[in-house]
C-alpha cells in the first residue's frame, strides 16, 4: 500500500493523518506536496499523525526533516504524533528523535502548540 | 513456511531494470528467500529495508535510471547465513566521500542516510567498486544473531 494523507483542522492546528508507506517515489512526494501546500497557505502549526505508517525509508526520513525545516523557516512548528515502534527506532538510530517534538496523545500534542 | 536450518543452499539471481519498480521486485525476491530460511519478522523488516536502500542507491545514484543499465541482484543462503549482492553499472563512489549523518552539522540534511541504515540493519556490509565501472554492495545477515 502506498501512502495516504488526509488533513483536518483542530483549532488552529492542522493535523495530517498519514497511513501506509513513506518511501522514495509516490509516498515521499505526496508528503512533500502536502506539507508545501500547507506552508504556502500560511499554516504554521502542523501535527503529523504517523500512527498508521507501517514503513518509512531514508527518503521518507528526508521528507520529514525537509518538512520540519521548511515549516520552521516560515516561523512555524511541525510536530509528530503516535510513532510506531519501527518509526521511533528509525528516528532514534538516526539521532532525529530528539530533533522532533514527538507526542503520544493528540490532545496533549494540540495543547503543546499554544 | 519452511525453515532452512540444515545448511541447504539456495541461490537466486536476477537482472533488473533501473526503475523504482525494481526496488519492490528485489525486496520481494530477497524476502521470499529469507523467509524460507527462517528469519524472524523483525529481521525480515531489517533485511527488506537494507535491500530497498541498496537498490535505491543502485537505481538512482548508480545507474541514474538509465534504460541501458541493469542492476544485478543475487541472494543466497548457506548454513545460517543470508548473502545479498546488489551491483549497478554506474560511476561508483568512495565510502570516504560520504558525510556522517549523525554529525551535528548533517542531522537536518534531507539525504545521506542510506548506507548508514544499511549498516545498522545488516550484520556485515561490504561496498566495492567494480571494473571497469559499477558498485557492488554485499549484505550479510546471520540467522539467530541478535
Amino acid at each position: 500500500m502506498s501512502v495516504k494523507l488526509s488533513t483536518r483542522q483542530v483549532g488552529d492546528v492542522s493535523v495530517v493523518d498519514v497511513s501506509g508507506r513513506i518511501t522514495l517515489g509516490e509516498g515521499s512526494s505526496a508528503l512533500r506536496d502536502t506539507l508545501r501546500d500547507m506552508v504556502t497557505k500560511g499554516q504554521k502549526k502542523i501535527l503529523l499523525n504517523l500512527g498508521e505508517v507501517s514503513y518509512i525509508d531514508s527518503s521518507g526520513i528526508g521528507e520529514l526533516v525537509s518538512g520540519f525545516t521548511t515549516v520552521a523557516n516560515q516561523g512555524g512548528q511541525l510536530k509528530l504524533l503516535s510513532l510506531t515502534k519501527r518509526v521511533k527506532d528509525l528516528l532514534q538510530i538516526t539521532k532525529l528523535y530528539t530533533v522532533f517534538d514527538v507526542h503520544d496523545d493528540e490532545a496533549g500534542a494540540i495543547r503543546s502548540f499554544a | 513456511m519452511g525453515k532452512n536450518t540444515g545448511g541447504e543452499a539456495e541461490t537466486v539471481e536476477q537482472f533488473l531494470d533501473s526503475t523504482l519498480e525494481s526496488v519492490d521486485s528485489a525486496e520481494n525476491v530477497v524476502l521470499s528467500v529469507a523467509e524460507k530460511a527462517g528469519f524472524s519478522e523483525e529481521d525480515l523488516h531489517k533485511i527488506g529495508m537494507a535491500v530497498r536502500e541498496s537498490m535505491v542507491n543502485a537505481v538512482v545514484h548508480g545507474n541514474q535510471y538509465s534504460a541501458h543499465k541493469k542492476v544485478r541482484v543475487s541472494v543466497s543462503t548457506a548454513g545460517n547465513r543470508l548473502t545479498v549482492t546488489i551491483a549497478d553499472q554506474g560511476k561508483g563512489f568512495e565510502l570516504t566521500d560520504l558525510r556522517d549523518p549523525l554529525a551535528e552539522e548533517n542531522l537536518l540534511r534531507n539525504s545521506g542516510r542510506g548506507i548508514f541504515l544499511i549498516r545498522a540493519f545488516m550484520d556485515e556490509v561490504d561496498v566495492r567498486r567494480l571494473s571497469p565501472h559499477g558498485t557492488e554492495v554485499t549484505l550479510i545477515k546471520y540467522l539467530g544473531r541478535k
